[in-house]
């Protein structure tokens, strides 16, 4: 079996996020980048773990300058045996998911695996397109993933129950919470990284689709205003009045 | 998928880790991404094993033995000793950076993994023939098999050259009379590194195994510091050690002080570690806490104590990054290494305090980690060299007058 993960670079959760350029570009200064949990808590991992019983190999998929490089040897800490990165930026989802369907395209994966969104744009799209693309079948945010031949039994967490699937290989799966468990890297695992491949790919021609108008931040919160229990006729004033809730 | 908040153990609920790591130079910028990895690896290790159990067993000072697995499959054990015998061939700097992490969980989990790496892995490694670190390495890489370090005697401390501990040649074997006192690791260890005086009075080291008849391991009990770790003796009434079990070529101090060295570079490290987790924790604490009808924080004197604690945590990040840039080079000589330690760990020790005051009457309760982190500096100041024998080796060094030998 030959897996394909693709992951994402995120900033790190405790970011403080800012915007430039009129607020069309996110701030970079200063941020430290991470692996995308979803990419790497549970569509890695569980491929890992699917290799590991169904033997094969893991190759993890990366669209990104070589600032990248960090969070693609994480992965290969983790387990991956190989990565490509596509030596561009990644400027909408079309554009990524296209570069990796022209990899995907040539290369025969038996699954694909995605994060169900990146934690900071929270798109979800990618691995959507992908499928599309590359003509296979796509389940979305799959919280449970069981191989046995050709064909993976998928639980899908829906609105107030489950959903199991069952797909046929090849196919294109988003994995949500629940897939995996975090796997931490371990020393060995980190000093083998150095030497699997990682493999750089130049770009294949392709417009974005979509350009940013512009970011805006969610208001500040404001301050708690503390109203005397016998005063109930200021409570129903400010919640008429400012919080215009009544 | 199991809650990390619930002690499955015991199934008391747990403390969540807030702890974020504070580098104010900016010195990650001469960290490499390998060693960043590494770092981070670990912290995520400490708070998801660490962190939610460790006040508990401190409390009940009880070592968690269960961690010894995880220690073991991360790599925390001879993470420096070459692949081949299971280690992961990693740079000193790395282990530094391990030992810091470690220790920000707790000094007890720290010692456990310096002692397996710096006191047993690296002597069967450096002194030990071929089939020695066949033998013992790789399980002591896995914590399948745990080690401990049998130097220091109840009447020889700084002064470990007056050891009493002896060998006697008979034959294919030696006996082996003597004790040792305060061993990290030694009432659970299945070998120890052990040194003793042969008949020429020159000082031996060898692997003495669990089971030997006339070697026990009492366990010291009553400890205020390092609650979490287990402490005991080495006691040896004519134990029969296989002679090739004795290092073959290494005489004299110099074997077991290159493994102090080894662990003390650890230990300069990991104070810095100990000293993030309580300034870390003083410093949400001061931001949150009013009195007066503002945050603590806003407060000049609460200020001075931050700003001086950051002060020196960043001095001792440089210091320690650059005895590991020596380490890695193999330059550090054991007095720069002193340095290091009892500069770092005499900081870590005065941010505790400080930091216990921060948070006032809180600051004595076992929901936070600042005492733990005091009282376990209180072992780590003295042992491996004392504070004062580490100024007493820089005096020397500097002079060239020993001050502390007859």
């Amino acid at each position: 079996m030959k897996f394909l993960v693709c992951i994402s670079k995120t900033p790190d959760t405790t970011t403080k996020i800012g915007f430039v350029d009129g607020n069309t570009r996110f701030d970079t200064e200063r941020v430290q980048y991470i692996l995308n949990p979803y990419d790497e808590w549970y569509a890695l991992v569980r491929a890992i773990e699917l290799k590991e019983s169904n033997g094969g190999s893991v190759t993890v998929i990366n669209v990104g300058s070589a600032a990248n490089d960090a969070i693609i040897r994480k992965a290969l800490a983790i387990g991956a045996d190989d990565a490509v990165r596509i030596n561009a930026e990644d400027t909408d989802a079309f554009f990524v998911a296209s570069q990796i369907a022209a990899h995907a395209k040539d290369n025969a994966f038996d699954v694909i695996f995605a994060g169900k969104e990146t934690i900071d744009y929270n798109g979800s799209e990618v691995p959507a397109m992908l499928a599309e693309m590359l003509d296979m079948p796509f389940v979305s945010y799959a919280s449970h993933l069981d191989l046995a031949g050709n064909e993976a039994t998928i639980s899908r967490d829906i609105e107030g129950g489950e959903e199991v699937v069952s797909v046929q290989t090849p196919f294109v799966v988003s994995a949500a919470k629940g897939m995996a468990e975090q796997r931490i890297p371990n020393m060995k695992g980190i000093m083998m990284s150095k030497r699997k491949p990682l493999n750089v790919v130049e770009p294949t021609a392709v417009e974005a689709t979509s350009v940013i108008s512009s970011y805006t931040l969610p208001p500040a919160k404001s301050e708690v205003k503390m109203v005397d229990p016998e005063n109930m006729d200021e409570l129903v004033q400010l919640l008429h009045n400012e919080a215009k809730v009544l | 998928m199991s809650n990390p908040t619930v002690d499955h153990q015991n199934g008391r609920a747990a403390k969540t880790d807030l702890y974020q790591a504070h580098d104010y130079m900016l010195v990650d910028e001469l960290l490499t991404e390998e060693q960043k990895l590494i770092r981070d690896s670990a912290r995520a290790w400490v708070k998801k094993e660490v962190s939610p159990i460790i006040e508990d067993y401190a409390e009940r000072a009880e070592f968690p033995s269960q961690l010894l697995k995880g220690l073991g499959e991360i790599g925390a054990f001879g993470p420096t000793i070459p692949e081949e015998y299971g280690g992961a061939g990693m740079d000193y700097t790395s282990y530094g950076l391990l030992m810091q992490e470690l220790e920000r969980g707790d000094s007890g989990i720290r010692s456990t993994a310096s002692v397996q790496s710096s006191l047993v892995m690296f002597p069967i490694y450096k002194f030990g023939t071929e089939e020695q670190r066949r033998k013992y390495l790789p399980k002591l890489a896995t914590g399948e098999m745990m080690g401990c370090f049998g130097l220091t005697e109840p009447d020889h401390g700084s002064n470990p050259g007056g050891m009493l501990s002896t060998i006697k040649d008979a034959g294919d074997h030696v006996i082996l009379n003597g004790s040792k006192m305060w061993i990290s690791n030694s009432p659970f260890a299945d070998i120890a590194v052990v040194w003793a005086k042969d008949e020429e009075g020159k000082i031996r080291g060898m692997v003495v195994e669990r089971g030997a008849e006339g070697f026990t391991t009492p366990t010291i009990h009553k400890k205020w510091s390092l609650r979490a770790s287990a402490t005991g003796e080495l006691v040896f009434e004519d134990v029969k050690v296989p002679k090739e079990n004795l290092f073959p070529d290494i005489r004299g101090l110099r074997g077991p002080l290159t493994c102090l060295s080894s662990a003390r570079f650890g230990i300069a490290w990991g104070a810095i570690g100990a000293a993030s987790d309580c300034y870390d924790t003083a410093l949400r604490y001061s931001q949150e806490r009013i009195q007066f009808d503002k945050p603590i924080g806003a407060f000049q004197l609460t200020q001075k104590k931050l700003a001086e604690m950051i002060t020196e945590i960043t001095k001792a990040q440089l210091l320690a990054w650059r005895l590991g840039q020596l380490k890695d080079q193999d330059r550090a000589t054991p007095a720069q290494i002193s340095m290091g330690k009892r500069n770092n760990v005499n900081m870590a020790l005065e941010i505790a305090r400080e930091c216990r005051q921060i948070l006032g009457g809180a600051g004595i309760s076992g929901e936070y980690p600042i005492m733990r982190h005091m009282m376990n500096l209180e072992s780590v100041v003295t042992y491996e060299g004392t504070h004062d024998i580490h100024l007493l080796i820089t005096g020397m060094d500097v002079t060239g007058f020993n001050a502390f030998k007859g």
